[in-house]
């Protein structure tokens, strides 16, 4: 199967990943041949089987409701590259 | 013999008995990273000076215990020199995971295991290289430069915990810590000839530790010998509320339980693991191996996992799925490098991944993106995740006629540096034996079991879930037969 540069940058695009057009050459190839080895799955009956979405015998982990401090905003805030008045500054989210 | 050399229960006795000191101990590590890291990249992080620190404060505890009486029960990793991957947050120092979107990142907080070891009072030499986000087989993708592995400089010490491996291997770590999603502490482990477990699933606490794949994320120990192992896994191991899948088990003693004996004992042998495409004298260690189980008095016999050439296909596709989840977090807002020069919001999150990650993490959060995608997630995700099922009822299938299952850990000793870089997929073979254990959960340890061409060989026990003191009993009865834990690299 042969991924098409269309969907390449589809996938790219939903991934929030800028690709430069060496890459997204490389990739439809390269993702081309992974995707073609992992399609030997499809040889297993799997009909009646169940998807296994953890490795542990563990249903709904529950806590009690208690209040505890939480991180300090400081130490939260520390990484940020824009931090005003205690908050993450971001650009535009909405166009007005 | 110099104090680098020593495992870490020969020198927390020589630390009890004040025949040694923790300053001296540290000091010779730190001495013994400045002769060879130099050749062998381990570390992307040193902290020498807050090391010396923690052994300084270890000494004092050694001397109020002895003036005290020798009443209380010391930790034993106490004044213990380790190092820790840098997937592992520890609060404070740089966490990069390998990465330029981390260069800067300074954790918050303190990782459960980092914590843990802290408690006990061990010391915390520096972050050791990994390939970026843990993903990748040899270390070489890390965004800052590749470890060598300590047998031969001009291989890799496999990965992604090739710097904590090779640390350990080149006396640069008493011990250290790595993190395995398909095989990540167990392969570099075998590569470079020492001992690397992956404990059970829910084990060991994801808290702290950058996630991957967080169905198949765990935590595990890497050490010169088996001793050692059960010794750092006893004190990392344990319920954390959190972490959601952590298990909520009472943790065993596992040094004590070493010396139990295997007398009996059931070994499987599955054939599916001796493929062709294996190098043949890898496969004559491991064999010879086998026979001396045999001659401890364990019972060998065959056992079959049919769906073994399908956990490759099988992982690549549920932990880039994962990935790709994961690492969308990644958006320069809150952490991480953020493109300075992005005119709106969706430019900043293009630029800033577009910089921010190397090749190989791009091409699984790609993979992952599309397997989760509408119109694929039944064909891809979902497929395999049904697969995954298969892959656990074979070994717990197995599991009811063999109380351990042994293998290679992996199908080839180091290869060359670069060797496999041009195709990924060849890259993604050399986790065909390490890999079914992530996607079952289950716990497995790689310990020497011999030499190929110089290079070091990996024999893989496996044990059923939450089984890790009888594979540290088999490992430590195999261990103690052979003289593959006295082997050094010739590097100096």
């Amino acid at each position: 199967m042969s991924l098409t540069r269309e969907e390449v940058e589809h996938i790219a695009q939903l991934a929030r990943l800028g690709l430069s057009e060496a890459e997204k050459e490389l990739f439809a190839s390269q993702l081309s041949a992974i995707l073609d080895y992992v399609r030997v799955l499809q040889e297993l009956d799997t009909e009646s089987v169940p998807p296994t979405t953890t490795a542990v015998p563990l249903e709904n982990v529950w806590f009690e409701d208690v209040v505890e401090p939480s991180l300090p905003r400081d130490d939260i805030l520390s990484n940020a590259p824009d931090v005003v008045d205690g908050f993450f500054r971001v650009r535009a989210v909405l166009d007005f | 013999m110099d104090l680098y050399q020593l495992t870490i229960h020969n020198a927390a006795e020589l630390l009890r008995e004040g025949e040694i000191s923790a300053l001296e101990l540290t000091q010779s590590v730190l001495d013994r990273i400045v002769a060879v890291d130099n050749s062998v990249r381990a570390y992307l992080t040193l902290l020498p000076e807050v090391a010396l620190e923690q052994a300084r404060a270890a000494d004092a505890r050694f001397a109020a215990w002895r003036k005290a009486g020798r009443a209380e029960l010391l930790p034993p990793l106490l004044g213990i020199p380790l190092a820790i991957k840098d997937v592992i947050c520890v609060e404070g120092v740089p966490t990069t995971c390998g990465s330029r979107i981390l260069e800067n990142f300074h954790p918050p907080f303190q990782a459960t295991v980092v914590q843990k070891l802290l408690d006990g009072g061990a010391v915390i030499l520096g972050k050791t290289n990994t390939d970026e986000f843990a993903m990748g087989s040899s270390t070489e993708n890390s965004a800052y430069f590749t470890t060598r592995n300590p047998w031969d400089l001009s291989r890799v010490p496999g990965g992604s915990s090739g710097g904590s491996a090779a640390a350990v291997a080149a006396g640069e770590a008493s011990g250290a810590l790595g993190s395995d999603t398909g095989g990540s502490v167990r392969q570099p482990a075998a590569f470079c000839g020492v001992v690397g477990m992956k404990p059970t699933y829910g084990r060991v606490s994801r808290y702290g530790l950058v996630a991957f794949a967080s169905s198949l994320d765990q935590i595990g120990p890497l050490t010169r010998d088996v001793t050692d192992c059960a010794l750092l896994l006893e004190t990392i191991a344990g319920y954390d509320r959190r972490d959601s899948n952590s298990i909520d088990a009472p943790v065993p003693h596992y040094a004590a339980e070493l010396k139990k004996g295997v007398q009996g004992l059931r070994v499987g042998v599955p054939q599916e693991f001796f493929v062709s495409g294996m190098t043949p004298e890898v496969e004559i260690a491991v064999r010879q191996a086998i026979d001396a189980l045999a001659a401890l008095g364990m019972d060998v016999r065959e056992v079959s996992l049919p769906h073994t050439a399908y956990g490759i296909p099988t992982y690549y596709i549920i932990a880039t799925a994962e990935a790709s989840t994961n690492l969308a977090r990644y958006d320069g807002i809150r952490y991480g490098y953020s493109a300075p020069d992005a005119t709106d919001l969706m430019e900043g999150y293009f630029k800033s991944r577009a910089y921010g990650f190397g090749s190989e993490v791009k091409r699984r959060i790609m993979l992952g993106t599309y397997a989760l995608s509408a119109g694929y997630y039944d064909a891809y995700y979902l497929k395999a995740q049904k697969v995954r099922t298969l892959i656990r009822r074979d070994f717990e299938r197995a599991f009811e006629m063999a109380d351990v299952i042994v293998t290679p850990t992996t199908p080839y000793v180091a290869f060359k540096v670069g060797e496999k870089v041009a195709d990924p997929l060849q890259m993604y073979l050399s986790d065909v034996f390490t890999i079914t254990l992530n996607l079952a959960g289950l716990p497995g340890l790689s310990l020497p079991c011999g030499f190929a061409d110089g290079l070091p060989v990996g024999l893989q026990i496996i044990g059923p879930a939450l089984a890790e003191d009888v594979v540290l009993r088999v490992a430590y009865a195999y261990e103690q037969s052979t003289e593959w834990r006295l082997r050094r690299p010739p590097i100096s």
